[in-house]
């Protein structure tokens, strides 16, 4: 309890201490919020034209297409939050030797890397896509709305949003990881960020061989298609569970990387 | 009982190696040359609890690889080592509060931000209570001579007063051990003077045992009756300065300006004759014999102006080096 205690203050103190780093520079916020809205516009633009015709995309209509590239909104901003201030600076702790100061600091060092720091320029994001999530479900055009899910719906969902929320961070704590051997990843995570994008349209909306690749090589599915599905009742018990162990799966994976790379670690020289 | 004990510590690190040019970057990629380098080469040591103990050597002779070793940021290859009753590998966050590593060329402290919200975040990460945490910073920044400068954002502050907010950020958790890399690197002389006084108050105030490295010398002979000497990964030298200096040079130099001029003759049997020029006069002379053969040059020759020194312990060590890498 005590030790819970003390990595709750460590991490209420991490928080307020970036926040306030980060309000050094008032002008990001609105750019961060332009850049939001700009890109959500562009997405729902491309969405208004794939249904111009009247086509459904892979089986889905507009209003499950909107929930899905909601979920994606929001864990574009969960990693402009969390991951991308974070773990972008595991490669600059290795690269100048400042890892040895999270390493000698009597906490988990895999969690000083993952919540030492937090963005507030990711919010617009995030409170985007649950707006537009709401507005999908609940259009007052009943006909093409699909009204409040139940509430064991919802509350798969949010489980699968979690797990989504799991498995991209370990993805990226991975690829970060790796620089202990590698020292110049950051260009894998940026090929991970925008391969990721895909996940922004429902998986079945791809050829075939991508739906492969998105579903068990980078696992996109699970990061939209799943919980969206978990939203419109649609979901298979199977996905779901699936979806809960491959995040369990991540996480115990990018743990047990992180403390054998640790290993190899030999510090900067002076 | 030792706080640090080392037996036969080693570390050997695997590089590869690449010739320079186009051809040796293909090479490189191709087939892979590894070499092993042995860092640190079975070296023993202990130090007592409350101990300052200076850590020399040139560029490169295994001094920080050791720290690091002691820190428990790397692994050694091969020997025995505990700091504080702990194996430093294992990192238990036991043993990582009782130590501290402070490091004159990399800063902890968040540059955007004043010291003090730094201090926050190490205050929670050991979990020191609110109410101690800022009675410790103000023991601590009285200390230092800190004030208002814990309230400016840390790259507002001058390197020497970014250094001592490190060092505050290094002590607030009252380690036991501290590990010191170049403390003083890049601070002007005052600077420098400060930091020194500072890091002997604190060994007189607390008992905190403390290893020293450094190439400013001041450092060493203000701070450490004891220094291990360390070069090409090997323990040289484990004792005091001064037995460092009677190991290097165990002559002193006497120069002497005479009121007439003699032949080199006349100094047989005083000690080695260094230079003779004119009225000056330079010998080597034991130092167990010194104070007996001043006496007899100054009974025997008529002594305008005397001098004895011993040669500077930079050039002591810096010849050593230089004469060991040519053997």
């Amino acid at each position: 309890m005590k030790e819970i205690k003390r990595y709750w203050s460590s991490l209420c103190c991490f928080w307020s201490s970036s926040i306030a780093a980060e309000f050094e520079y008032p002008l990001n916020a609105w750019v961060e919020l332009l850049s939001v809205l700009g890109n959500l516009a562009g997405s729902i633009f491309v969405l208004k034209l794939l249904f111009g015709n009247g086509v459904s995309l892979g089986g889905w209509s507009w209003n499950g297409s909107l929930i899905v590239l909601g979920l994606y909104t929001i864990l574009d901003g969960f990693t402009t939050c969390v991951l991308q201030p974070n773990l972008s600076r595991i490669v600059n702790h290795i690269q100048t030797g400042t890892l040895d100061y999270v390493l000698l600091k009597p906490i988990d060092s895999q969690f000083w890397l993952s919540t030492r720091t937090v963005s507030p320029w990711g919010l617009p994001g995030i409170i985007a896509g649950f707006c537009l999530i709401s507005w999908a479900l609940i259009k007052p055009s009943s006909s093409i709305g699909y009204g409040l899910p139940s509430g064991g719906a919802m509350l798969l969902a949010i489980a699968l949003l979690i797990a989504s929320l799991a498995i991209l961070y370990s993805l990226w704590f991975v690829l970060a990881a790796l620089s202990i051997w590698f020292i110049k990843v950051w260009n894998a995570t940026e090929v991970l960020r925008y391969t990721l994008v895909a996940g922004r349209y429902p998986v079945s909306a791809y050829p075939p061989a991508l739906r492969l690749i998105f579903t068990f090589v980078l696992p996109v599915a699970f990061l939209t298609t799943i919980p969206a599905e978990a939203l419109l009742g649609k979901s298979s018990s199977i996905w779901a569970i699936g979806a809960l162990g491959v995040a369990g799966i991540c996480l115990t994976g990018s743990r047990l990387l992180w403390n054998y790379a640790q290993r190899f670690y030999t510090s900067a020289s002076s | 009982m030792a706080i640090i004990n080392a037996e036969e510590l080693s570390k050997t690190y695997r590089i590869s190696e690449k010739q320079p040019g186009f051809a040796g970057t293909l090479r490189h990629l191709v087939q892979r040359k590894h070499r092993e380098i042995t860092a640190v080469n079975k070296i023993s040591f202990c130090i007592e609890p409350g101990e300052i103990v200076g850590f020399l050597g040139p560029n490169g002779a295994g001094k920080t690889t050791t720290l690091k070793m002691l820190t428990g940021l790397i692994h050694p290859t091969s020997g025995k080592l505990s700091v504080a009753g702990h194996k430093p590998w294992q990192r238990k966050a036991r043993f990582l509060g009782q130590i501290t590593l402070v490091m004159g060329n990399r800063q902890q402290l968040l540059w955007d931000l004043p010291a003090l919200d730094s201090l926050k975040v190490n205050a929670a990460v050991y979990g020191i209570p609110e109410k101690e945490a800022q009675r410790r910073i103000n023991e601590l920044a009285e200390m230092l001579e800190l004030g208002e400068e814990l309230l400016r954002p840390l790259r507002k502050l001058s390197l020497g007063q970014r250094m001592k907010t490190e060092l505050l950020a290094a002590l607030l958790h009252q380690p036991a051990v501290l590990f010191l890399d170049e403390p003083t690197l890049g601070l002007d002389v005052n600077a420098q003077v400060r930091v020194r006084e500072f890091l002997a108050d604190y060994n007189k105030r607390t008992g905190a045992t403390m290893l020293l490295t450094s190439h400013y010398m001041g450092d060493i002979t203000t701070l450490c009756p004891r220094v291990l000497l360390i070069h090409q990964g090997e323990l040289f030298h484990d004792g005091s300065l001064s037995e460092l200096t009677q190991k290097l040079a165990p002559c002193s130099q006497v120069r002497m300006e005479l009121s007439k001029i003699h032949s080199i003759e006349d100094f047989r049997g005083y000690g080695d004759i260094h230079s003779l020029e004119g009225h000056q006069v330079q010998l080597l002379i034991p130092r167990a014999e010194l104070s007996e053969r001043v006496a007899a040059l100054l009974k025997r020759f008529e002594v305008v102006d005397l001098e004895v020194s011993a040669p500077p312990i930079e050039e002591l060590i810096g010849g050593l080096f230089r004469h060991r890498d040519k053997l």
